[in-house]
């Protein structure tokens, strides 16, 4: 384990450049910026607050590490359960001990987690990698989730800014012109609504 | 009795045919006023009774299944494929669901009951209940045609007749085996019913929105089961399938959370549609796509579309489901575009930050969730296709697109009920999200100092990550929740002098739909805690020999004897192991590997013991042939309890929003103050 002296001293050197060149742009932008001491208290504060957790998050870092039971959870089993090799469990399987023995070879070999990969595809085909990809068609698997949610968000928006927008208006036109909103049918829906609905909802 | 079942089923048919016929004629003689020599009241009345006698008709089947079970019927091939004599009697119930044929039947028969129910409830509303008898019936001629010519569970052996059947599958002969899949198909057949009323109120343009309090409560009570069904397999997998986990992502199991996820935005949506008028064609269409979803998970697991660890009876049914979609879709798309004016929105949403907006964009997430895996299921298939080369799409796919969606979503949990209606000033935000912002970066901080960090053995640790973003905004969502009650209590508990305990419980009685949803959420966010801390799961393997130690968190596992039984359905052997913590041996656990006789099928059962901090998982591997000493696989699984727990809340608080409230009048005379002696009229119970 990291000691938290050397986790400090390494995150200050990696942090300092960064908050120094931040306030050295602004001075260079406006020389007349006063170097006065609240601002420097504001940002000390922000330094010691960026380097509190950072420190926290660094601690218990190790270089050494597992890398078996990452990788067993980032493949599958072949022999048809379904089950990603860190997971199988099934007694008498017949391959989880054979996938098993590679993957501890391969990396004792050194073999880095693509050559793994390139490894057990060529020898089991594509299935044995639990997710697709990210080259070729396979990189659809990914994008798609985001680029529909992306997508569904910006229309969300557009559409409520949009009637947003409708609101206002027509808000606006009724005060001109009361027959545009006509407040007798708006009272009909109303007594429609109260008279066959439950209105005690959020 | 094979001839008895057969025949039921045919008159089954038969009369949810006529049902469905006389049903419809009479709506249209209705709707277009024609007059003629029968009236179409009285037409629809007799549907409304063939409904009834159909579900006595599949009753009678069912039976016939259940009693062909009991009384080891060989002759039929259903029961000499999923049954033997040596099976448990409960045991014998499970063998209704473990095939195709019977699962079907038991839909079928599901359906009718809620039918049943629904028929004999009619006067609520004659017309609009008389349209979804008539849907109803409709999906049930679909499901009682399968059951007769492509998939008879009544089918006679052909040939000679074994003295004994080849056994139910061992992964389905567990306690919760018998109650998971019918709560699952009362949660999936459930939704036909919400369908119906949904199709039929658009049919008939229904003035209102009464049929939304109808369809609503319908669609609550199905949400709970297929909330307690999908509860009870991860239950079901966690304890049978011996890999320490619960939830693997397999088709199955999307399969059941698709349409989950769909009702789920639904009962968030419908309300504004109560409130507010709003959104009437997207909640038509989340009902819609709900019940689309369900049959589209039949048809995924069922014809074998996909390959799944726990998919037990495919076969080649998938064409009928393709076709019963394609119908279905074609009937809501007609519907749709004929009665599309009769769903024009009263109002529209005004601000980007209101409470309005927060359903909508909960609704989003949940159909985005809801698109990824569905997605996810599908990408096999689709590679295949396009490039001709099938990939596995996996939990480390899921967990990365899916997971930071579902935090999304309980971010919005949280902030959704701190939002006015209409819209949001930047004071209100001020004042109501400080508490729950301090939350989040207390317990970030905790979390960081008792060494929750998104950094593992040198590395970024994408499970440690999402697990200290779920407890942060676990905590937010927790704290903005409880202020919510505490807020509202605290105004009755001025206003009656009731202490905050009890102004609470006046507050959940007085509007339980609000109160109720929020025990929900907080149902939710005890799961998803729980879900978190799948990320610090450890686990250790070891052959144990007599008096081995393995050594996992602060237990200790001693190996003090391995044995074998038998008995008629299965032997086993098992290993007996004393756990010790801090040098004191607290309890006994046996894990333990059976192979059923009949199947010849090995089947591990776990040992488990669950504490609040974390459930010690031990699982009976085999024996190594070369010792004959036995391979343990311990787990310690932190926090796994809090699921079980989030479950329970999580059904209390759906029973409480089904509960309807007490007028606030009505709270008020409980109220123990000083008040003026009531009148003559008022004891007399009159105004």
């Amino acid at each position: 384990m990291a000691s938290p002296l050397s986790s400090i001293s390494r995150i200050k050197k990696l942090c300092a450049p960064f908050i120094s060149r931040t306030l050295r742009n602004e001075w260079d932008r406006n020389p007349h910026t006063p170097r006065s001491k609240p601002v420097s208290i504001w940002i000390k504060s922000v330094e010691a607050l960026v380097l509190a957790v950072a420190v926290c998050f660094s601690l218990g870092a190790t270089d050494a590490g597992s890398r078996f039971n990452d990788l067993g959870g980032k493949l599958m089993c072949t022999c048809g359960c379904a089950q990603l090799l860190g997971g199988c469990d099934h007694v008498g399987c017949p391959s989880r001990g054979q996938e098993n023995d590679e993957l501890k070879s391969d990396i004792a070999a050194g073999m880095s987690e693509k050559e793994i990969f390139s490894a057990f595809t060529a020898k089991y085909g594509a299935t044995v990698l639990a997710a697709p990809t990210t080259q070729g068609f396979d990189l659809v698997a990914w994008i798609a989730p985001f680029a529909v949610f992306g997508a569904a968000l910006l229309g969300t928006i557009l559409l409520i800014r949009r009637w947003a927008g409708l609101a206002g208006a027509k808000a606006q036109a009724a005060a001109l012109n009361p027959a545009v909103d006509d407040p007798a049918d708006r009272e009909r829906k109303e007594k429609i609504r109260r008279e066959t609905g439950d209105d005690n909802g959020f | 009795m094979a001839a008895f079942g057969s025949f039921a089923l045919l008159i089954a048919l038969a009369l949810a045919a006529y049902n469905l016929l006389a049903g419809a004629l009479a709506l249209r003689l209705i709707a277009t006023g024609h007059p003629t020599r029968v009236s179409p009241e009285r037409l629809a009345d007799t549907a409304r009774r063939a409904g009834i006698a159909g579900f006595l008709a599949i009753t009678g089947a069912a039976f016939a299944l259940i009693w062909s079970v009991f009384t080891n019927d060989f002759s039929i091939t259903y029961i000499l494929e999923h049954s033997n004599r040596a099976l448990p009697g409960a045991y014998k119930f499970s063998a209704l669901w473990s095939g195709q044929e019977g699962s079907l039947l038991l839909w079928a028969w599901l359906l009718a009951t809620y039918g049943f129910v629904l028929r004999l409830t009619h006067k609520t509303d004659v017309k609009l209940y008389a349209y979804a008898g008539t849907i109803l019936a409709g999906i049930q001629v679909f499901f009682l045609l399968v059951l007769n010519f492509a998939a008879p569970p009544f089918a006679l052996l052909k040939g000679a007749i074994p003295d004994d059947g080849n056994g139910l599958n061992p992964l389905l002969q567990y306690p919760e085996m018998v109650i998971h899949p019918p709560m699952l198909y009362l949660g999936y057949v459930g939704f036909s019913v919400p369908f119906a009323f949904a199709l039929g109120a658009l049919m008939m343009r229904y003035p209102g929105e009464k049929w939304i309090k109808v369809t609503r409560a319908w669609t609550m009570v199905t949400w709970l089961f297929l909330t307690a069904g999908i509860f009870l397999g991860m239950h079901w997998a966690y304890a049978v399938l011996g890999w320490g986990g619960y939830w693997g992502w397999d088709p199955v199991e999307n399969a059941s959370f698709m349409p989950w996820l769909t009702g789920t935005a639904f009962l968030h949506s419908v309300m504004m549609q109560e409130k507010k008028g709003m959104m009437k064609s997207w909640n038509v269409w989340l009902i819609f796509s709900t019940f689309l979803l369900t049959l589209l998970g039949t048809l995924l697991t069922r014809a074998g579309l996909v390959s799944s660890v726990h998919a037990f009876a495919q076969s080649s049914i998938g064409t009928w489901f393709v076709v019963f979609m394609g119908v279905v879709l074609a009937v809501c798309i007609f519907t749709y575009v004929l009665q599309r004016s009769h769903l024009k929105g009263d109002h529209h949403l005004e601000s980007l930050v209101s409470r309005e907006s927060s359903f909508l964009f909960n609704n989003l997430v949940l159909l985005t969730a809801c698109f990824v895996i569905l997605w996810g299921t599908l990408f096999p298939i689709l590679s295949e296709y396009v490039v001709g080369n099938k990939v596995t799409v996996g939990a480390p796919f899921y967990n990365r697109v899916a997971v930071p969606i579902g935090l999304f979503l309980l971010f919005l949990t949280g902030v959704g009920p701190l939002l006015p209606w209409r819209a949001t000033s930047l004071r209100s935000i001020k004042r109501n999200f400080v508490l729950p912002i301090i939350a989040l970066w207390a317990t970030v901080i905790v979390c960081l100092a008792v060494g929750v960090r998104p950094w593992k053995d040198g590395a970024f640790s994408n499970g440690d990550f999402y697990a200290l973003l779920a407890f942060a905004v676990s905590a937010a969502v927790m704290t903005a929740i409880l202020s919510e009650f505490l807020r509202g209590a605290g105004v009755i508990s001025r206003q009656t002098g009731h202490n905050l305990v009890a102004a609470t419980w006046l507050l959940t009685r007085r509007n339980t739909r609000r109160y109720g949803g929020y025990i929900i959420h907080i149902g939710v966010v005890i799961v998803v805690i729980g879900l978190a801390g799948s990320a610090f799961n450890t686990s250790q393997e070891k052959e144990l020999g007599l008096h081995d130690k393995l050594l996992i968190g602060p237990y200790t596992l001693e190996c003090i004897g391995f044995t074998q039984d038998s008995n008629l359905n299965y032997n086993s052997e098992y290993a007996m192991l004393d756990v010790s913590r801090g040098g004191k041996t607290q309890f006994q656990m046996t894990p333990e590997k059976r192979v059923y006789l009949a199947s010849d099928q090995p089947q591990t059962m776990v040992a488990i013991h669950s504490v609040p901090s974390w459930d010690l998982y031990v699982v009976y591997e085999g024996t190594n042939p070369d010792s004959s000493q036995p391979i343990i696989k311990a787990f310690l699984n932190p926090l796994v309890g809090w699921i079980w727990a989030g479950l329970a809340i999580l059904i209390f608080g759906t029973f409480v929003a089904l509960v309807p409230s007490i007028s606030p009048a009505t709270a008020s005379l409980r109220v123990p103050v000083t008040r003026p002696a009531p009148t003559e009229p008022v004891l007399k119970g009159g105004h």
